[in-house]
């Protein structure tokens, strides 16, 4: 059974972002595995430990660099790497298309993981057109999967406690949310073997991506500013709490 | 030339949610025809509803029985309508549903999809959104035959115009209306005039690690209940078992829009920013004055959250 899981290089959620030429972020920061993408190799792996032979590939589209996120996929678990090469950003119809062809050419894909989001591009969609692309089935936010012979019973949560459970034949592609599991970090040994393990590298353009009509291209991007000017609200408990009610009637009038 | 905007209507227990009149505010503009494709529902009592916020054609779309729950079905029947009527540019809510319909649109589509935008150029096809953690605000630009758009509740307050609309239904044709190897086992609807849900509420009341302990939400809840709020949490709340994941606010969590969010023991990191900053009004509660909090909010009041809070809920 080869399994799949998409894993992005996005910057450290905690860093500063700058902005150059007002459209792109100064790369200048640390990179690091997308969260979601962790929980989708420790799905993976756990499979992999529940049935036998069991192969985790991880794919990335990215820069040059990413083989670092790679790396750290590979540290938790992950038995190769593929990483798709390109200097330039991709929306998620080409980066789609870019995971698809890369799965493509490697092997045959029984389950397909994602995270449920990327926390650069926030774009939540990547998993759906890989699934349209190889014509597969979708679930995203996936907090529960069951791999059964030939399917795989999911709890899928859409926020506001709801919970779907769907059922997907395989091959399918899953996103992962965040209750799906806790990330297992890698251990000084895990780190030594992953060096033995391979990447192999494949440029974007090398992939033969139909240049499709349909875009989504940043035009500008700005820091958000906040422009909060604290005031302070002061008195004893009794005090401060009228004030409070007076701000919420008078001033949000929400009551 | 006249654009023709498709709007996805969510409903609860068959009324349409008050979030639905903002995105329609925010879709108009000159040369439009607003569209609103309404699922499963009684259209005719929907109707004046939609007439006041500038519909003009009401798309009814009636699922195949026991198809009602399935995301796939559904985003097949939304697009014979956009294709039925012409449609070239698509608005949904960015809420639970949006989330697993929108993104199946657009795949099946081919279509580009922008989700949680809180601004729409129709005539430009421009939108802004957030990225990298809430931490920039992006212009896209987009192009294709059809564009989606995942529009974040709260964006904007509805504003009211009135016209007069024709309630037209879609036909469906069976045959295409296939998952294929997707089924829906179980949902768990809740209801959400009961429980109000993070990402619609108008207000959220939120506690940290200054918390505590689970008890101390009782707390929280208490004064929900009186403000119409609803419960939010950071992630340590969370992590430490308190309260549920889906109260959880933040990069990883909900990224909420209220107008107001009153923060108790929360220090205001980064990743929980991400997830309230585009909050209309941020009041803090927290005993130390230098937490980040203090300095990016509108109201901060320096005392400990579990004597202020009970205090307001005897109030209110
Ligand atoms: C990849 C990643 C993703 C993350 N995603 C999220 C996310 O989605 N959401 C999120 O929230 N965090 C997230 N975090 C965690 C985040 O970095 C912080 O650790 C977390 O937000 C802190 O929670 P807190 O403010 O409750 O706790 P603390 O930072 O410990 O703050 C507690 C605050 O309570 C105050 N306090 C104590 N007692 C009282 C009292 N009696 N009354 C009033 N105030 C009191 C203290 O002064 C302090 O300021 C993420 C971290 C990472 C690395
Ligand atoms: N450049 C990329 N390389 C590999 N996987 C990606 C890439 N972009 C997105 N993904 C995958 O798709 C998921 C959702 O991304 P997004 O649609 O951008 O929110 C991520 O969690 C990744 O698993």
């Amino acid at each position: 059974m080869q399994l799949y899981v998409c894993i992005k290089h996005v910057p450290d959620s905690a860093a500063h972002i700058s902005i150059v030429d007002k459209t792109h972020i100064d790369e200048n920061l640390t990179f690091l595995l997308n969260p979601y993408d962790e929980h989708a190799i420790t799905e993976a792996v756990r499979i992999k430990e529940s049935l036998p032979g069991v192969e985790i590939i991880a794919v990335c589209l990215g820069k040059n660099d990413a083989d670092k996120t790679l790396r750290s996929a590979l540290a938790m678990g992950v038995d190769r790497g593929i990483l798709i090469t390109s200097d330039k950003r991709h929306d998620s119809i080409e980066t789609a298309q870019a995971l698809k062809s890369a799965i493509e050419q490697d092997g045959t894909p029984d389950l397909i993981f994602t995270g449920k989001e990327s926390i650069d591009a926030e774009g939540m969609q990547t998993m759906f057109r890989i699934g349209a692309l190889f014509d597969f089935p979708v679930a995203t936010n996936v907090v529960r999967v069951d791999i059964e012979a030939d399917r795989a019973v999911v709890d899928s949560a859409l926020s506001g406690g709801i919970v779907n459970t769907y059922e997907l034949s395989l091959p399918c592609v899953l996103g992962a949310g965040r209750g799906l599991n806790t990330p297992r970090y890698p251990t000084f040994p895990d780190v030594v073997k992953s060096k033995k393990k391979p990447i192999k590298k494949i440029m974007f353009k090398e992939l033969n991506i139909n240049v499709s009509l349909a875009g989504m291209n940043i035009v500008e991007l700005e820091p958000l500013l906040q422009s909060r000017e604290p005031k302070e609200i002061t008195g004893d408990a009794g005090e401060i709490a009228e004030t409070i009610i007076r701000i919420l009637k008078d001033e949000a009038k929400v009551i | 030339m006249m654009k023709n905007i498709g709007l996805i209507i969510e409903l609860n227990n068959g009324k349409i949610k008050e979030t639905n009149f903002g995105m329609i505010t925010l879709a108009r503009a000159k040369n439009t025809e607003l569209f609103a494709i309404v699922i499963d529902a009684d259209t005719g009592v929907l109707k004046e509803d939609l007439e006041s916020f500038g519909i003009t054609n009401i798309i009814d779309v009636m699922l195949p029985e026991g198809q009602q729950n399935n995301p796939v079905i559904c985003a097949k029947a939304i697009i014979t309508a956009i294709k039925v009527f012409n449609i070239s540019l698509v608005c949904g809510l960015s809420t639970a549903k949006g989330k697993d319909l929108l993104p199946r649109i657009a795949a099946f589509m081919e279509a580009p999809l922008i989700m949680d935008c809180h601004a729409i150029d129709p005539e430009q096809n421009l939108v802004k959104t957030s990225q990298y953690s809430g931490k920039t605000i992006a212009t896209i630009k987009l192009t294709g035959e059809v564009l989606i758009l995942g529009v974040r509740p709260n964006a904007i307050a509805p504003l009211k115009a009135h016209t007069s609309a024709r309630i037209v239904p879609v036909e469906l044709d069976e045959k295409n209306l296939v998952s294929k190897g997707f089924k829906v086992i179980k949902t768990s609807e809740t209801d959400e005039s009961k429980n109000i849900n993070l990402a619609d509420a108008d207000v959220i009341i939120s506690g940290g690690r200054g918390m505590k302990n689970a008890d101390n939400f009782d707390i929280l809840s208490k004064c929900a209940e009186k403000l119409t709020a609803a419960v939010g949490a950071s992630r340590v709340a969370v992590d430490a078992g308190w309260v549920p994941y889906s109260m959880q606010v933040g990069q990883t969590g909900e990224k909420v829009s209220p107008l107001v969010y009153i923060a108790c023991g929360i220090s205001g990191s980064m990743q929980h920013f991400a997830g309230m900053k585009t909050s209309g009004m941020i009041i803090a509660i927290n005993t130390d004055a230098t937490a980040a909090i203090m300095s990016n909010c509108d109201y901060y009041v320096k005392a400990d959250a579990l004597e202020i809070i009970p205090e307001l809920t005897k109030l209110l």
